[in-house]
């Protein structure tokens, strides 16, 4: 199988993020960028498919700051090839990417044959004008399916089964053929862990493919007018005090919602 | 008289002698060959340096048995053995010579009037000791005393060997004749003794048990290599080349390759960590003081070694000491006969190496293996979010680092950034005392009892990382060294004259893992804050007004007290503040861990264990009558006992106090 | 001039989605400020039925057939592409959900319409309508202004009170009757939750357990406050990828949606995907350590603290 992740770099939500001077983007000085939560995913399942029924596996990342370490980690978890495409994405956004990555396939010689399967996380938390995956399946024209919690692959190794989650546990079976853009929403498991002994010495040998694309010409459908942190705990009364006072307070709520007796 | 000149079946004796020895010393040559040549094949490990305190450290341990005495009626009884042992072993060596080459000039050792004294002494004091230790191998045997057949036929061989040597010595009395009182009591005393046998008797009886005895001794010395009792020959090996000053670093000098990935297999253990398994009595005094062990959780230090041992003979053997051995047919050793569960369990709270008779290092050997899997991945996911967190972070909390000096906010100081400004303390405050919630009040406290005395400190605000100690001891070598070099690239920034840690664990690597000054200043300028405290209580600077009137007991954290010997400091500032200590059972070496240590904190503890460690440690301090206060020096502790009160229902009973809390009480 | 506002109607196995009504609401509102019509669409062979409820709209469209339960992103675009070019709609609002993802971005890349995503408001200012999303997981809105007015909108579950989609009345139904192309992407089967375990959404008081907790070993102290309350523990997403309670614990967008009388949350930092499952909630009290943790814009009552600080005590105080 010939296995393709796209890893996609978003602000680290940990951090405090603040608003730039101008109102309408994230104040970059303080900004840290990690990999997205469900692109993690979408590697290790790469990782796993590879690991069950052979093939490759190459990892594309668009550049952003502390992407190489990403892409690095990557190999050491198990991957054959990582490819960074170098430029400023700052303002990129999904239809953008997408076109960016479908270049990858036409720029390159690594061809979309007919067992491609190219997974992305279902979604990032900066999916402004939606997920990338769907918009690169219209690019690509192939099939697309997302939210994906397992894969497996048919005997001809000509088709994938997937597990779709719904709501409320629900979860659903589809089969579709490949090659397939697919967007990852977990793992069968939690990503694996790498020493951080074996990403260096493989920073050391190992070398990123650089892939130059040229910059696909899309005006920005929408713009952001003006971005700001919305007022948290404006709806909560918080309670105060020592442990003891707070439990009383609790109780007394208790109490008045009739949880609790007496 | 002379036993080798006798006909036994025909054959001369000394040609049925020599057939025997020959035998035998191939048997023992054998074995100990293919033992040495799988220490060869091992990693390096620079184990020769400070000859010195090399020598010195046999003299203590070996000869001195100084371990063994932890344990008094056996300890003393082994030691009597070991000494007759010695006795017995030298004579013997001598007596062979002379048996194999009867025209040397000298004569048998028991022609020798003051052997013959001391070898009755020894045969009655070896006697009696033998009979002590089995009385106490049947009706009182220690937990976790390993019965095997060994020892019985160890100790009848000795038994053996003692009694040929005191009937050989009473037939010889009788045959040589004893013509009137001889200066030697040892002759006067066995003349009487065998008085009842006949001459003509005697000296057959003589010869038949100076050969009983050879052949016993020889049969011994062939069977030695292949049973537990190969530590007789092992364990001065062992001593001598055991770390001798720095137990508490998890550096291998002389490494020549990479040892992030630990070992998984014996010909990637270094050589000093094999002799370990080859030195081990099996004794069980390192899973007597176990709190994993003694928790439930599925661990005991000696079959870790025992287990190395038995993965030696396995894999190693059969390979013949050749490295590359076909590993397929071979149960491998992590996952077939040591367990993960095993290897996690460990607190890296030193209580096995502190009491090992022979200086077995087991908590190397343990990381060693915990490298291994930590190379594989094959971690617990609690503790694989940890590390991700603190490759990220640089702390196990998963919070940004850049509010690692948040803490401070609370002050109405402004604490000097030891990076821009020279200081005179700098001071490593570490993770729980920076992020965790329960532990800030008395970081702040802290401050504000340095603030108060004037003290010249800063800190290193977000470029303090985790120190690493326990992430280390978790087998994560690489993500060590990357927070190493992250610290050291901060405190290099820095000027100051001495390092101050909150966290034992943080002093411990900073002290002996991180080279600060060059290596030979290594140990120059770190203190722990308890030492800080005792310092300037003592040269007047901090003012105490008011005497603490509490009644405490005081845990002594593994990583300030076995792993660094500081055990005075503290209750000097106790005791300087005022309160009364009473001492718990399990205090100073044998102080009895939290639990938290090795990465323990980080991991999940097993369903069904008995009684965590902590737990047992609040029930200790909890059953001292009129102590109102357990107090530590370690912010671990105050989380894991705070917990441990909880969670056995002692709340109230004891309050968990940090020293600083008490000095500040005494100040402010 | 503003065209109509068409709403892709979401309903799974035959229930109609909560998300359906509060796309209702809105588009209801915002049909009669632009004085515009405000259609629906179902997809499904209970397509006319399910229409039948829809009373917000002025007209629904049902296209009856099975194969369209579970609408594949591509063939669904594809009717609504041709929909948009016959009626000439401005606005098309769709679900931010599970169940409907990939449905917007094809339809924007095959129709002219632009895209918002996470969008957790829509008003008419000046004649001309603005949204606001949220990024980086709630942390931050953004007003969003579209190219020519109109988009396909993507609403965040849980932005609109859904009752002010509900309605008695029986909209006008349009049958389509259009032949679908064929999908590649074969529905199979569903895989029902597993059974046996707790059934969280039919509890009164839930204590809910988030990153906050540290470790599989906390879960038993809230265990404990759960049985003394008399309810049971349920969890954020990281808590259930981390294997510490099984998936039917789990309150959120591919979790369940809970409306207890009581909400308890520990340690939970209160991102969209979770608390657009328990915003309902009767009363909401919520423990973190962060007092800018989203979860306090939803709890009605915060303890910003630590929660091995508050439970313990709490607990003990509820046995006596």
């Amino acid at each position: 199988m010939d296995i393709v992740v796209f890893l996609k770099m978003v602000p680290d939500v940990i951090e405090e993020l603040s608003i730039a001077d101008t109102g309408k983007s994230l104040d970059t000085q303080f900004l840290r960028m990690k990999l997205n939560d469900p692109d993690d995913y979408s590697l290790e399942e790469a990782l796993i498919l590879k690991e069950k029924y052979g093939g490759t596996v190459t990892v594309v990342a668009m550049e952003a700051s502390e992407v190489d370490e990403v892409l690095y980690t990557a190999l050491a978890k198990g991957a054959d090839r990582i490819v960074k495409i170098p430029g400023d994405w700052t303002n990129i956004q999904a239809p953008g990417i997408a076109k960016l990555l479908a270049s990858y396939f036409s720029s390159t010689n690594h061809q979309l044959g007919t067992d491609t399967l190219v997974l992305l996380g279902s979604q990032a938390i900066d999916d402004l004008e939606g997920e990338v995956a769907p918009y690169l399946s219209e690019i690509l024209g192939t099939p697309y399916i997302g939210v994906i919690t397992g894969i497996s692959l048919d005997a001809e190794k000509k088709k994938v089964n997937v597990i779709k989650e719904f709501a409320g546990g629900l979860r659903g079976e589809f089969e579709l053929p490949l090659p397939a853009v697919i967007g990852i929403q977990a793992a069968e498991k939690p990503p694996r862990y790498v020493p951080v002994a074996k990403v260096r010495s493989i920073m050391k040998t190992a070398k990123i493919d650089i892939v130059d694309i040229i910059p696909p010409d899309i005006a920005p459908a929408i713009s952001i007018e003006k971005m700001f942190i919305p007022e948290v705990g404006g709806k909560a009364k918080m309670l105060e005090g020592p442990p003891e006072q707070i439990s009383s307070q609790v109780i007394e709520l208790l109490k008045e919602i009739g949880i609790i007796r007496r | 008289m002379d036993p080798i000149q006798i006909k036994i079946l025909g054959i001369p004796g000394i040609i049925l002698f020599w057939v025997i020895t020959v035998i035998a010393f191939g048997l023992f040559v054998r074995r100990i060959i293919t033992l040495i040549k799988l220490l060869m094949c091992a990693k390096p490990e620079y184990r020769f340096d400070n000859l010195g305190k090399r020598i010195l450290s046999v003299f203590t341990f070996v000869l001195g048995q100084k371990r063994l005495l932890h344990e008094y009626v056996i300890g003393v009884a082994h030691f009597l053995i070991f000494w007759g042992f010695l006795l017995f072993a030298g004579t013997f060596g001598w007596n062979l010579l002379k048996w194999l080459f009867p025209f040397l000039p000298f004569p048998y050792a028991d022609d020798v009037g003051i052997l013959r004294i001391f070898f009755l002494l020894f045969s009655f004091l070896v006697i009696l000791s033998l009979l002590v230790a089995t009385i106490r191998r049947i009706f009182f045997p220690p937990a976790h005393l390993q019965k095997t057949a060994d020892a019985y036929i160890i100790i009848t061989l000795i038994s053996l060997v003692v009694l040929t040597t005191f009937f050989g010595l009473g037939f010889r009395a009788i045959a040589v004749g004893h013509e009137e009182a001889s200066l030697n009591p040892a002759d006067n005393f066995l003349f009487s003794v065998f008085s009842c046998v006949s001459e003509n008797s005697a000296s057959g009886l003589f010869l038949l048990m100076m050969w009983m005895h050879q052949i016993v001794v020889l049969g011994f010395l062939a069977y030695l290599p292949y049973s537990k009792h190969l530590h007789l020959l092992a364990s001065p090996f062992n001593v001598f080349f055991a770390n001798t000053d720095r137990v508490n670093s998890l550096d291998i000098k002389g490494s020549k390759e990479e040892t992030t990935s630990g070992a998984s297999r014996w010909d990637e253990f270094t050589w000093r960590q094999l002799l370990n398994s080859y030195a081990c009595a099996e004794c069980g005094r390192c899973d007597r003081v176990c709190p994993a062990l003694t928790s439930g959780f599925k661990l005991s230090p000696r079959e870790i070694i025992h287990h190395l041992k038995e993965h030696i003979l396995e894999a190693g053997f059969k390979s013949n000491g050749n490295k590359k051995p076909s590993d397929k047919v071979i149960r491998p050793l992590i996952g077939g006969i040591v367990s993960e569960k095993e290897l996690w369990a460990c607190t890296t709270c030193l209580s096995c190496m502190d009491r090992c008779p022979v200086l077995n290092e087991h908590i190397p050997l343990i990381v060693n293996m915990r490298r291994y899997l930590v190379s594989q991945g094959t971690i617990d996911n609690t503790l694989q979010d940890v590390l991700t967190k603190m490759g990220r972070y640089g702390n196990s909390m998963g919070q940004s680092d850049r509010m690692r000096a948040k803490w401070t906010q609370g002050l109405d100081f402004k604490i000097t950034d030891a990076r821009k400004e020279p200081v005179e303390y700098l001071w490593f405050v570490g993770d729980y005392a920076s992020y965790d919630s329960r532990i800030q009040d008395i970081t702040r406290r802290t401050a504000k009892i340095f603030e108060k005395v004037g003290l010249n400190f800063g800190i290193l605000y977000e470029g303090e990382k985790n120190s690493g100690n326990d992430i280390r001891r978790v087998g994560e070598e690489g993500l060590f060294d990357i927070l190493k070099e992250k610290n050291l690239q901060a405190i290099n920034q820095s000027k100051f004259q001495h390092i101050i840690t909150t966290d034992p664990h943080t002093y411990n690597t900073l002290r002996n893992e991180y080279i600060l000054n060059g290596e030979a200043k290594r140990n120059i300028g770190i203190m722990h804050y308890t030492e800080l405290f005792d310092q300037l209580i003592r040269n007047g600077r901090i003012k105490l007004n008011k005497k603490i009137n509490l009644t405490i007991t005081y845990h002594d954290p593994c990583y300030l007290g076995r792993y660094n010997g500081i055990y005075d400091a503290p209750r000097r500032v106790l005791e300087a503040i005022g309160t009364k200590l009473i001492e718990m059972p399990r205090n100073r070496a044998k102080s009895y861990c939290c639990g938290a240590g090795g990465g323990r904190i980080w991991m999940e503890d097993e369903p069904g264990i008995k009684e965590r460690p902590a737990e047992s440690r609040v029930r200790e301090a909890v059953s001292l009558a009129g102590v109102q206060a357990l107090v530590v020096a370690c912010p671990k502790d105050i989380v894991m006992f705070q917990d441990a009160l909880k969670t056995t229902g002692k709340e109230g009973k004891v309050g968990i106090k940090d020293i600083s809390d008490l000095v500040y009480e005494a100040i402010y | 001039m503003h065209g109509p506002i068409l709403i892709l109607v979401e309903h799974l196995k035959g229930e109609i989605a909560d998300i359906t009504y509060e796309m209702l609401g809105i588009g209801r509102k915002l049909a009669d400020d632009l004085k515009v019509p405000l259609h629906s669409i179902v997809f499904g062979k209970d397509g006319e039925s399910i229409a039948s409820h829809l009373g917000s709209a002025d007209l629904v469209f049902a296209l009856n057939n099975p194969q369209m339960d579970i609408p594949s992103p591509d063939v669904a675009s594809n009717i609504l592409k041709s929909l948009i070019e016959q009626k000439a709609y401005s606005l098309v609002l769709i679900g931010g959900t599970n169940v409907s993802t990939g449905i917007g971005p094809k339809l924007s890349f095959r129709s002219s319409l632009p895209f918002i995503n996470f969008c957790k408001n829509i008003f008419v200012k000046d004649g001309i309508v603005c949204f606001t999303s949220q990024l980086f997981g709630g942390k931050i809105l953004s007003d969003i202004s579209v190219r020519g007015n109109g988009g396909i909108i993507s609403i965040y579950p849980g932005s609109f009170p859904s009752s002010a989609g509900k309605s008695d009345k029986k909209p006008p139904i349009e049958i389509l009757d259009i032949p679908l192309e064929e999908t590649k992407v074969v529905f199979k089967q569903y895989i029902e939750p597993e059974a046996g375990d707790v059934d969280i959404t039919k509890q009164d008081v839930l204590v809910s357990v988030g990153r906050g907790i540290s470790n599989a070993d906390n879960i038993a102290m809230a265990e404990e406050l759960a049985t003394i309350l008399g309810g049971a523990v349920c969890a954020s997403r990281p808590v259930i990828d981390q294997g510490w309670l099984p998936l039917s614990r789990q309150v959120g967008k591919s979790g369940m949606t809970v409306k207890p009388k009581l909400y308890f949350s520990l340690g939970v930092s209160g991102a969209p995907e979770h608390t657009e499952g328990m915003k309902d909630s009767g009363l909401i009290l919520a423990i973190n350590t962060d007092p800018n943790a989203p979860i306090f814009s939803v709890a009605h009552y915060g303890i910003c603290a630590d929660l091995f600080d508050i439970i313990p005590p709490l607990t003990e105080k509820l046995k006596t």
